[in-house]
């Protein structure tokens, strides 16, 4: 198999291992608490922190500790079919999974009865916007002044037949030959705490552990850009 | 924290009186807008993409095109869409949910502003009669809301709707086809329109409100203008304008107008 | 002061047994992590992080600047710009209170200087029982990120100071990042609102007083700072 990687040539001419050029950015939306913009290749999201703050409605209110509250959305003009405006069945799975890639490095327990909004937003989808909305909305949070334990991270890993390469783009989750594509988005702590992790397509179980090592390395990639964005942000 | 706390009263007696003296508190004229920076492309999945800032307000329009059907009272004419969100993403005063009034509102008078003003020539966007016609969506989002929205949001639909290019037309599916684009931009009128709002603050009238000027707002004319032409108007928020005064907020729309057209000209380049 | 470092959460700023874990950093296994995104600053080994971003997160003591929200049968419940209910009774309001009209003292949309004299779980109590304290009865009141009130206020006040000096104005800067100017003229209070924004923007850099003092001169000059003047020209 391991040859046969070698041979695997990628639509746009990456490296199996190689992401997309990555741009990021904090400080975009002055009303907001905290706010990122992240761009991987095509794929571009942008977020907005507001809170901690008191919890509206009082009956969604947690005495014991504070609710993270995350809403991603694609923008109507982000893809070629124009989607319909407002929230689907998809926009509302994802935004729970972002909650949960996200919860657990925040301090929630420091903010008992009060709510942390996130807003995500994709402005130009070219796959991996899951992926994207995570990482700008970890910028937003530490941007925001949120204590956290570390940033999260996110990825998409795939496989195309037998291949296993980061960062998909959509004409690769197309990919219709062999196997066809498997999409494995995973988000992590750089130091290697995973926060989420989806599968579509098929895979064993020994090639799975290595789309996680895969990941593991894209994760240091990407966290050492969001981490120069935030260090660059403070002059 | 609230941020974006409504301006409080000590401060908007301020604004009032400053403004009485023919000042503003960020030392434009009254009558003069904020810096306008136009960003085109922003999404290169839409047909034509911009980011609008005037100021520190920032909104991003899109336009999108489908083959879908026409109206019978149009059968020979393409569908204009307009919806514009607030996000909450843009201010900590915007909720989460279904549009709310001041949302449908901006949608609402930008549709009236581009339909009135007949820039799109929808009778050119008919492929076939009483059959298939061009849909035209234009979607604006708030990016952040530092006052004026609205007509941050008019400059933004035109400048899309102008850099905009019609998709392909597959004949055998009868729809669009987004990997084959034309050259071929949008049949738009040579002039184009612009919508103006003049703001009554006290006293005083003025254009481009900051959120703080927007706060005090007591009444609001918004304008669609194409070519010294008024095409549409919506008067805001309800405090009477005695009708003498209506026809001086009517000069200093068509006067402010020619200014404005000239910033977003030079934003466009 | 030496080059100001910046953390990011999850970040290493130390490792052995040298320093100490201060406010917001956690020690695990001999490394000192930050938990917040902020200046790095150590004192007697103590390292912590001071923030430069987030909401406001009152303490017990601070002098704020609220907004009355909502009347009750015994007080005012108060916007400070904080997620606690902040709350002020009848008595702590050092003066006679009708009962029957509170909103003759305060006003649902009235301002006020206020301190936090207790936090607990219920919320924040105010009071109004000290000097400086009570209703705003007119002056420009806007908001600043509450993380810069230090910078603004400065050493020991210095740096308020040189603002009120350079434009006649009185200035209340609240905790909470809301700030008042009260003076003679608009043009006196924009100039104080401006020198301010001026210091949040440049808040960290070194020789921020210099730098103050220099924009001061670069507006046109120090106008009503009248003592100061005649010194100057005692110099020469």
């Amino acid at each position: 198999m391991a040859k046969k990687t070698e041979n695997f040539e990628r639509p746009d001419g990456r490296k199996l291992n190689e992401l997309r050029p990555i741009k990021a950015r904090v400080g975009v939306i002055p009303n907001a608490d905290g706010s990122a913009i992240y761009q991987s290749g095509d794929t571009i999201a942008i977020a907005a922190v507001y809170g901690p703050k008191k919890m509206h409605p009082q009956h969604q209110q947690d005495p014991a500790k504070g609710v993270l509250r995350c809403s991603y959305n694609m923008m109507t003009f982000s893809v070629s079919d124009r989607i319909k405006p407002g929230t689907s069945r998809r926009s509302t799975e994802i935004s729970k999974i972002t909650e949960w890639a996200l919860e657990p490095v925040l301090m929630l327990d420091k903010f008992p009865g009060q709510v942390i909004d996130i807003f995500i937003h994709i402005i130009q989808a070219d796959a991996g916007t899951r992926c994207a909305g995570i990482n700008a909305a970890s910028m937003a949070l530490a941007h925001a002044g949120v204590p956290m334990k570390n940033l999260v991270c996110s990825v998409s890993v795939g496989k195309l037949d037998k291949t296993l390469v980061v960062d998909l783009t959509k004409e690769e989750e197309d990919f219709e030959e062999g196997e066809g594509p498997t999409d494995i988005p995973v988000s992590m702590t750089p130091d290697g705490k995973i926060t989420h992790l989806q599968l579509d397509g098929k895979i064993g179980p020994e090639q799975l552990k290595e789309v996680l090592d895969i990941g593991k390395k894209a994760i240091e990639e990407i966290y050492e850009i969001q981490k120069k964005a935030l260090k660059e942000a403070f002059n | 924290m609230d941020k974006v706390m409504t301006t409080p009263g000590t401060t908007g007696e301020r604004i009032r009186e400053y403004l009485e003296s023919g000042k503003r508190f960020d030392e434009r004229d009254l009558l003069e807008f904020r810096d306008i920076v136009i960003e085109k492309g922003i999404s290169n999945k839409a047909e034509g993409s911009v980011r609008v800032k005037v100021g520190e307000s920032e909104v991003l329009v899109g336009v999108k095109m489908d083959v879908g059907t026409p109206y019978p009272d149009s059968a020979d004419k393409g569908n204009l869409i307009v919806t514009a969100e607030l996000l909450p993403l843009s201010s900590p005063r915007y909720e989460a949910g279904p549009p709310k009034f001041p949302a449908i509102e901006v949608g609402r008078l930008i549709d009236r502003y581009i339909r009135e003003s007949k820039f799109i020539q929808m009778e050119k966007l008919c492929i076939t009669e009483g059959e298939k016609v061009w849909n035209v969506y234009v979607d604006i989002y708030s990016i952040n809301d530092d006052g004026n929205l609205l007509d941050a949001a008019g400059i933004g639909a035109v400048a899309a709707l102008k850099i905009a290019k019609i998709p392909g037309y597959n004949e055998e599916t009868g729809k669009a086809d987004y990997k084959h684009m034309t050259d071929k931009s949008l049949p738009l009128e040579k002039e184009m329109p612009v919508t103006i709002t003049v703001h009554k603050v006290g006293k005083s009238f003025l254009v481009d409100p900051s959120r703080e000027e927007e706060d005090l707002c007591d009444a609001r004319v918004t304008f669609g203008i194409k070519g010294g032409v008024i095409s549409s108007i919506q008067k805001g928020e309800s405090n009477a304008i005695d009708f003498e005064i209506m026809k001086d907020v009517i000069d200093i729309a068509a006067k402010s107008v020619v200014e404005l057209e000239k910033k977003i000209e030079k934003a466009l380049k | 002061m030496t080059e100001r470092k910046i953390a990011i959460p999850g970040e290493i700023i130390a490792e052995g047994e040298d320093y100490l874990p201060g406010e917001w950093t956690e020690k695990r296994e001999g490394k000192i992590y930050a938990l917040k995104y902020g200046l790095i600053e150590e004192a007697n080994k103590l390292l912590k992080i001071i923030p430069v971003s987030g909401t406001y997160s009152p303490r017990r003591g601070n002098v704020v600047i609220g907004k009355i929200e909502n009347i009750t049968f015994n007080g005012w419940v108060v916007d400070i710009g904080a997620p606690e209910n902040a709350f002020l009774t009848v008595m702590e309001v050092p003066q006679y209170v009708n009962k029957d009209a509170l909103e003759e003292v305060f006003d649902i949309g009235d301002m006020l200087v206020a301190k936090i004299w207790s936090m607990n779980k219920r919320g924040i109590d105010l009071s109004l029982k000290a000097k400086g304290l009570g209703k705003i009865d007119e002056g420009l009141i806007f908001e600043i990120n509450p993380n810069k009130v230090p910078r603004v206020i400065g050493k020991e006040g210095s740096m308020i100071n040189l603002i009120k000096d350079n434009t006649g104005c009185d200035i209340t800067v609240g905790q909470n990042g809301r700030v008042l100017i009260e003076g003679d003229s608009i043009e006196g209070e924009l100039k104080a609102k401006k020198a301010i924004m001026h210091i949040v923007e440049k808040s960290y850099i070194e020789g921020l007083t210099e730098e103050v003092e220099n924009w001061f001169k670069s507006q046109g000059g120090l106008a009503p700072k009248r003592e100061v003047s005649k010194d100057l020209e005692d110099d020469e």
